[in-house]
């Protein structure tokens, strides 16, 4: 795949970086690219919140408790997607709820991707008795649906953002374990990494030069899709009390208690699970570019 | 047949074990003394606590308590709840009908839409039907299922008025439980309308639950059915001039079923996952809803003997579906 071909033919085209070609590829998909514009969108939004925002995102405004948004019978320019119970407004909460979940989306994808890629690498090379260990370790955690897997995990590390964070990680893990052996396996059966182990190169020169570069593309849609469900999976935890603790700026803790305020205050349940939806989708339709434009087999 | 069977079981047999290892880890692993978490919140004398912790083997090694758990497993010993103290088996059995019955529905609903619309899809590629379909399926795989529960109940329930807001049956009925599913035991019921109303409080938690289900089923239909119409003998079935609804429906469909049906298999633990959260919201007297609350009442003996018994259930499923995916397909059993 890496072989350059001779340059004998000199009259023929030089073939397109591959990051050319990838582009080419990525752009052609619409869904792609409209997804990639809403992720640059919401990671500006959620890195400049303290200029963006109009309010603290714990300020509590006590002459404005359930204020409808201000397109609304009752609503004002005030607050734009109106306030809460307590009086909060709910737009400068959702724009400092994307720091939380775009900031614990990176770091769960980040852990989970570095440690998955050290244990799968691990378990393609090692072979034997390591890679049995490790892949029935995977297999064990793949048992167990992944939410209940995460609140096992939080039940036993105690309810916050961070232990919910590390839950995840670990849910996430057997995905890019099992990828990377599974990618480790046959990239390892085919001539260049022999010729490259022939020529003298050390076992950690082969994983991460010679096999792990080859490895990357399925990585990567892996962990683009993984974002969105790191994003989900937070939320679903602190929407049932297990991760985010109030009054963190959480889009699943937002909704945690909306279903006492269904009848009275649909904006209160609406807007926050609108962020989630649009963020996860985005990430969804990045996620299935890639893979269209990574893998050679859908190409033409 | 047989061996393919015995080595699907086998397979098996290793990650019981770490699941067992996983649960009996768990309550240990737990900050604080384990008695005093078993005792709850109210405190205890230390004669009391010398007490229990031989009577529970803590104060065995470690070795010997996990031999004494697997063998109090193995015999369908689990606990007893903190709370109600009643064995966590038998709260598992009351509560596992109306998450199957739940869960049934929902995946009933994901086949009979999603299985037509991917079929659909894939023939008419590339047309407005294709397009709106695969951005409704992307979306409802990127559903906050929590959030989607919650639109249907203010649609619905809050502004149309059309279905209830949550639970299995209206207080005006009374079902006496005989098989635990509640559309079963409302008609064997002579209450009127008790069906109709069991019905009625099903609807929207199993939209809700099938919703990611369904947008899988979709997308895996396809794009399983393209990839088949592609295939040779489909062109070959085409040129003896078969009826395009016979190409379709028989050469190929046949052939597109085989992964759609793993996707299946594999929906169960998306299924429970979301299971947790519907029957948490639609307040559903199932496991995921009884699992949460453990969690929240620091139920750890509920929290322990039910992640075990869910593990087992998903096991058990995949089981099932390797060994139907075996059986429909030879090219897997005859493989290795």
């Amino acid at each position: 795949m890496t072989a350059k071909t001779p340059s004998t033919a000199g009259t023929a085209q030089a073939p397109p970086h591959p990051l050319v070609e990838f582009w080419r590829y990525f752009s052609a998909n619409r869904g792609a690219t409209v997804g990639l514009a809403v992720i640059v969108l919401i990671s500006i939004v959620a890195a400049s919140a303290d200029v963006i925002s109009l309010y603290a995102p714990e300020e509590q405004y006590r002459d404005a408790f359930l204020r409808p948004p201000a397109w609304t019978e009752g609503g004002s320019m005030r607050f734009i997607l109106g306030t809460d119970d307590i009086g909060r407004d709910i737009l400068s909460r959702i724009i400092y709820g994307a720091r939380v979940s775009m900031s614990i989306g990176a770091l769960v994808v980040t852990l989970s991707l570095g440690l998955g890629i050290a244990l799968g690498l691990a378990a393609g090379f090692a072979r034997g008795v390591v890679e049995i260990a490790i892949m029935r370790v995977m297999d064990i955690m793949l048992a167990l649906p992944a939410l209940l897997l995460a609140i096992v995990i939080v039940a036993i590390l105690g309810p916050s953002l961070i232990n919910a964070a590390m839950a995840i990680v670990i849910v996430a893990l057997p995905h890019y374990v099992r990828l990377t052996r599974a990618a480790v396996i046959s990239e390892t059966a085919k001539d260049y990494v022999t010729a490259s182990r022939v020529s003298g190169a050390g076992v950690i020169r082969l994983m991460l030069i010679t096999v792990l570069p080859n490895c990357l593309a399925p990585l990567i849609v892996q962990a683009t899709l993984g974002f969105s469900t790191a994003i989900l999976d937070l939320a679903a935890l602190g929407f049932l009390g297990l991760g985010a603790q109030p009054p963190t700026p959480e889009w699943g803790t937002m909704l945690a208690n909306a279903l006492q305020f269904i009848q009275r205050a649909w904006w209160v349940v609406t807007f926050p699970g609108l962020a989630i939806l649009i963020t996860v989708l985005a990430f969804n339709l990045m996620g299935d570019g890639l893979r269209d434009a990574l893998d050679p087999k859908l190409k033409r | 047949m047989l061996s393919f069977f015995l080595k699907r079981v086998s397979l098996i047999i290793p990650t019981f074990v770490g699941v067992t290892l996983l649960t009996f880890a768990l309550i240990r692993l737990v900050p604080g003394d384990p008695i005093e978490l078993l005792v709850g919140e109210r405190g205890i004398d230390p004669a009391r606590h010398a007490m229990l912790r031989a009577e529970l083997g803590l104060d065995k090694p470690l070795l010997s308590q996990y031999v004494i758990y697997i063998s109090d497993v193995l015999q369908g010993n689990l606990g007893k709840s903190i709370v109600t103290k009643t064995p966590v088996l038998d709260e598992f059995l009351t509560l596992f009908p109306a998450t199957i019955e739940l869960s049934l529905f929902a995946l009933l609903l994901a086949v009979l839409i999603g299985l037509p619309v991917g079929i659909l899809a894939a023939v008419r590629r590339g047309s407005i039907f294709d397009y709106s379909a695969m951005g409704l399926a992307v979306t409802g795989y990127s559903m906050p299922i929590f959030w989607w529960a919650l639109l249907l109940i203010l649609t619905f329930s809050v502004q149309l008025g059309w279905t209830p807001v949550s639970g299995r049956l209206s207080a005006l009925y009374w079902v006496d439980p005989v098989t635990g599913f509640m559309l079963i035991d409302s008609l064997l019921s002579d209450e009127k309308g008790s069906f109709l109303d069991a019905v009625r409080h099903l609807i929207l938690p199993a939209i809700a639950l099938g919703t990611i289900p369904l947008a899988i089923i979709a997308r895996m239909t396809r794009s399983s059915m393209l990839e088949v119409l592609g295939e040779d003998y489909i062109r070959t079935a085409r040129a003896k001039g078969l009826p395009p609804l016979r190409v379709i429906g028989l050469h190929a469909l046949r052939n597109a079923m085989i992964p759609v049906i793993t996707v299946i298999g594999l929906a169960v633990g998306v299924l429970f996952a979301g299971a947790i959260l519907t029957e948490t919201i639609f307040a559903w007297p199932g496991v995921g809803k009884w699992l949460v609350e453990s969690v929240r009442r620091r139920d750890y003996p509920v929290l322990q003997g039910g992640v075990l018994l869910v593990a087992t259930v998903v096991m058990s499923v995949n089981l099932i579906v390797d060994v139907l995916y075996g059986l429909i397909n030879p090219r897997i059993r005859y493989r290795r």
